[in-house]
């Protein structure tokens, strides 16, 4: 028998997701240790350093192309890439999560444990300041992602998997305001989540039982190998994209969506939405592109499928919405309906559209997330869209920076929603998959519908007693907002820059 | 070539002018004002300048200037004019300060911004003379959907009636044809081996299936920017709604952005799809001459019968490019110009009787012409224009628009004909149940109705109605420019005008 070696790792190459890990642990060390009153501070400032830190040392790598760890941690054009679009929107999601100017205490709640609505809790609803741990559990989740994207095998994908998506669970349930509702987002995202785990598991299973191996390389090869019959290997496929797609939020997968969306503290529900969606598609690139090309992309029809269906239902289920959250919510299913398209793309184009759509997307979702949590009345955020009715009026600026961000959404040009569209739809025709651009021109007219009627709402309907005020921002939303539109904005006018970058990264290595 | 970048320059200076207006203080509205006018004045110089430095007869498109943009994706920011774009560019640098003028009073009583108004006017100047300039098809398609922002903010912002159904329908319909456009588009890039300089995009060979596809894409988008039957129920909810300054920007320029996109690309780009589908664009054409003047001598609101003239005289400018002879071709063209002047002067006019009545049902006027006489004259020679009495520019382009059609197409023709006697239908109706006849007894009490003809309106119609009667006898300076450019046209769908038969007959 062999004799057991540890596998020589590149520290360079996988640095950034230890300086994460490593923050994370202080913080939790922090927790303990800092004075509470020194604790905010300290907290915020450790999770800002470390993803700055992290950010650099990914641009410093940014030529690097190795297999580390064993084969487990692939560290290649598209991980790179993935990895620092999530260092940096999070680096943004940090900074909406750490304002504290808009509500006494911040977003978050004090005590988590409180019965909801007992003498404490409003006690504690009204200046308690809010629970620290959130910075180390985001950095955890964040550096869970930037495992996931660089995962080279199953199982490593799987770790990163539950790595990130625990502490996003846990960060659901902490909304200081209608807390219940909160509360049962994170469980719904908790059980649904975990089914999806296990079908990611099942899957994982099934595949070694087919390849004898979980690393990319040998289902690469064991896929391409014919004279086998890969009922097998397309039942794992299977398995995992549904734990896949599940993180995504690809219609079948999508129900708990609009519920942890609207739940969640609206800083978390921004972090999800921009940077699970770049862990959950960077995780799909890797297993698609390099586990399973093989297979000569057989799986196209029946994700296509999906991708339309993403599309379609989550367009039309976004004109019905009343709640600010919940549209965003739907508008977020279609486009991992759009980005699927780009998905399914296949070959170099089809990864770089993506890769490109996945940071634009996440700017302005953050943007408009950012927008959502100054929109306040004396119970705090007003999500009911009925409430917005004349901000326009009463705010032109705030309104003004959301439809922007809302012509972003719909894909007027100039903005970088117009041009991520024009790249998968692009990528999309150039590799035969004319019927997914068709399906994605027809829902992205209903889904113009919903985004208009905000800007009817904010601009031309007269505002009422009932219109909350636009809180003035602290300087961390404002930094989050000015960052998410200005990067709207020069994408969509000057793209070139980003473009170059997806298409020099658009490269796996095995 | 010339040295100096007259498009780029051209494009990005009321852009400029919009961000400067609309920072200016709401308090400071005539400031704005004047700005505004003198900022559109200097504008309309430049065009001039454009004019003189465009060589007619010369290469097809000329002033090219070209400016990396997505290098990866192959486009660029070029900009080169036809002579069709280059009249339409004039059209927009006369239209848009006479439209000023006219919105001078407009935006004060809607309790809204006035600097954001006219930089909103500004703004949306900026966007059609892109979209005019544009000789890349991703630029050209940029302008095109941007060009609704300004418009829908107008409409919705400044309009009346319901201002709010109306900016959204006309904002959902021009992006369902833009989106179309954009797959199209999208299809078009791929299939031209990834690039969008026009110029190289009307070289490429294309299967029949695809280039059939890709046309109706963009035919469909500038369809219904036209607007053409069946696509058209926006424009009356949107010209019906529209404050008068934009109104009269939709009407006279916005909508022949659909019969511009038709020349400059579907023709040139997808000829033989162009021949296939010419019939189908034929019969559209004169449905919605016949139907839309139908429809316009049942209207019952001012506005939106000027807005149904303007559906059935976009059916004759559709007839005349879908003949594919250079006489119809032409008339087509022309027909955009005289379009421009006539209905917009006409949806002035009614938007200066719409202001002093404070109603647009035609119900509320009758015998108008007692009180406001001079008014009521301008409207009658408004209406005469576009119904192309000979003497007014629109005759010119409305003969040489049924002539090049009856050559080659004389059902189409005889068809068509029948528009001219319907536009006479409502025209005079609607003069007569507004100017003529007994007085209504309500417009006494009324206190705009007192008031004829202001020295202002003076300004803002005199210039139009000049240049109506001036190309009406002599359209020698506009047809130089464009006939060169509908030749071309012509050609690559590779039309071969019919002899003058009188002639070859004669000759046997």
């Amino acid at each position: 028998m062999d004799e057991l070696k540890a596998p020589s790792i590149d520290y360079a190459a996988v640095a950034p997701i230890l300086i994460l890990f490593g923050a994370a642990c202080l913080g939790v060390l922090a927790e303990a240790f800092v004075p509470r009153r020194a604790r905010h501070a300290v907290q915020l400032g450790l999770a800002l350093l470390a993803t700055v830190a992290g950010l650099v040392v990914v641009i410093t790598q940014a030529s690097t192309r190795v297999t580390t760890a064993g084969g487990a941690v692939a560290i290649d054009g598209p991980a790179v890439f993935l990895q620092g679009a999530i260092l940096a929107l999070a680096l943004v999601s940090l900074l909406l999560m750490g304002e504290r100017k808009l509500e006494a205490g911040g977003a978050f709640v004090p005590q988590a444990a409180i019965t909801v609505g007992s003498d404490a809790d409003v006690r504690q609803a009204a200046h308690a300041p809010g629970l620290t741990e959130v910075y180390p559990i985001s950095l955890f989740a964040i550096a869970g992602m930037l495992l996931f994207v660089a995962a080279n095998d199953l199982l490593t994908m799987f770790i990163a998997l539950e790595v990130f998506s625990l502490p996003l669970y846990l960060l659901c349930a902490l909304a200081r305001r209608r807390r219940l509702l909160s509360q049962e987002a994170a469980l719904k995202y908790f059980l649904l989540g975990s089914y999806a785990s296990a079908f990611f598991l099942f899957g994982v299973a099934l595949i070694y039982g087919f390849v004898g191996g979980v690393d990319f390389g040998s289902i690469h090869a064991a896929a391409a190998e014919s004279g086998r019959d890969p009922l097998l290997l397309y039942a794992g496929l299977a398995m995992l994209s549904i734990g896949l797609l599940f993180k995504t939020a690809a219609v079948p997968f999508h129900v708990w969506t609009p519920d942890v969306y609207q739940g969640a503290p609206t800083p978390i529900t921004a972090f999800m939405a921009a940077c699970t969606k770049v862990a959950a598609f960077g995780a799909l690139l890797r297993v698609l592109y390099v586990g399973f090309n093989g297979l000569s992309w057989d799986f196209t029809p029946i994700l296509g499928v999906i991708a339309v269906l993403t599309m379609i239902l989550g367009a039309v289920l976004a004109v019905t919405q009343t709640d600010i959250k919940r549209l965003l919510a739907y508008s977020s299913i279609a486009n991992a309906g759009y980005l699927l398209v780009g998905v399914l793309a296949s070959g170099e184009s089809g990864l770089a559209s993506t890769m490109f759509y996945l940071v634009a997307y996440g700017f302005t979702v953050l943007g408009a997330f950012a927008v959502v949590t100054l929109v306040r009345d004396a119970d705090g955020e007003a999500g009911h869209l009925s409430r917005w009715a004349g901000l326009g009026r009463r705010s032109p600026l705030i309104a003004g920076l959301f439809t922007f961000i809302l012509l972003a959404f719909a894909g007027i040009p100039l903005t970088s929603g117009f041009i991520s569209k024009f790249a998968v739809f692009g990528a999309a025709i150039d590799g035969g998959q004319t019927w997914l651009v068709i399906a994605g021109v027809i829902s992205s007219i209903v889904l113009a519908f919903p985004y208009l009627r905000v800007v009817v709402m904010m601009w031309l309907s007269d505002p009422s007693e009932a219109t909350p005020t636009v809180s003035v921002p602290g300087v961390f939303t404002t930094a989050a907002l000015t960052i998410g539109v200005a990067m709207t904005l020069l994408l969509g006018v000057a793209p070139s820059l980003l473009l170059d970058l997806t298409s020099g990264a658009a490269e796996f290595v095995q | 070539m010339s040295s100096f970048p007259y498009l780029s320059v051209l494009t990005v200076a009321p852009l400029v002018g919009a961000l400067v207006v609309a920072f200016l203080p709401r308090s400071r509205p005539e400031l704005a004002k004047w700005l505004t006018l003198a900022w559109s004045l200097g504008i309309l110089a430049l065009t001039v300048a454009l004019w003189v430095a465009f060589e007619a007869g010369g290469e097809r498109l000329q002033l090219r200037e070209s400016y990396p943009w997505i290098p990866g994706w192959g486009a660029n920011f070029t900009f080169a004019v036809d002579g069709i774009a280059l009249v339409m560019l004039m059209l927009i640098a006369v239209l848009v300060p006479i439209v000023i003028l006219a919105a001078w009073h407009e935006a004060d009583v809607s309790g809204r911004s006035v600097p954001v108004y006219f930089a909103l006017l500004l703004a949306l100047e900026s966007t059609m003379i892109g979209v005019f300039a544009a000789a890349d098809v991703f630029l050209f398609y940029v302008f095109f959907e941007v060009m609704l922002v300004p418009m829908y903010f107008l409409i919705g912002s400044y309009g009346g009636g319901q201002r709010q159904y109306a900016a959204v329908k006309f904002f959902l319909y021009s992006l369902v044809g833009g989106l179309f456009m954009l797959a199209a588009v999208v299809g078009l890039w791929v299939a031209g081996g990834h690039t969008f300089d026009w110029a190289a995009l009307t070289q490429i060979d294309m299967s029949t299936g695809t280039e059939r596809w890709l046309f109706l894409g963009f035919f469909l988008a500038f369809a219904i920017k036209a607007p053409f039957f069946p696509f058209h129920t926006w424009l009356p909810d949107a010209g019906g709604s529209a404050p008068v300054g934009a109104g009269a920007l939709l009407v006279g320029i916005l909508d022949k952005v659909g019969t511009f996109g038709i020349l400059r690309y579907c023709l040139p780009i997808f000829p033989d799809a162009s021949r296939y589908f010419a019939p189908l664009a034929l019969v559209l054409g004169v449905i919605g001459i016949i139907y839309a003047a139908l429809l316009a001598v049942g209207q019952n609101d001012l506005k939106r019968l000027v807005s149904y003239t303007s559906i059935a005289h976009f059916g004759f400018i559709g007839v005349g490019i879908f003949a594919f002879t250079t006489q119809a071709g032409t008339g087509a063209v022309l027909y955009m110009v005289n379009h421009g002047l006539a209905t917009g002067l006409l949806f002035l006019v009614v938007g200066m009787l719409v202001a002093r009545r404070g109603s647009a049902l035609i119900s509320d006027f009758g015998g108008a012409g007692k009180y406001v006489p001079v008014l009521a004259g301008v409207l009658f020679f408004a209406g005469l224009a576009s119904l192309a009495m000979p003497g007014t520019a629109p005759f010119v382009s409305e003969f040489l628009v049924l002539i090049g059609t009856f050559t080659v197409n004389k059902p189409i023709a005889i068809i068509a004909t029948l528009g001219i006697v319907l536009a006479a239908a409502y025209v005079l109706w609607m003069v007569q149940r507004t100017m003529q006849g007994t007085p209504n007894p309500a417009l006494a009490e009324v206190e705009g109705m007192r008031r004829d003809i202001t020295l202002r309106e003076k300004v803002v119609v005199a210039p139009l109605i000049a240049m109506i009667i001036v190309f009406g006898f002599y359209p020698k300076p506009i047809t130089d420019v464009i006939n060169p450019a509908v030749q071309a046209t012509m050609q690559d769908v590779g039309a071969t005008d019919p002899a003058p038969t009188a002639i070859t007959e004669a000759a046997k």
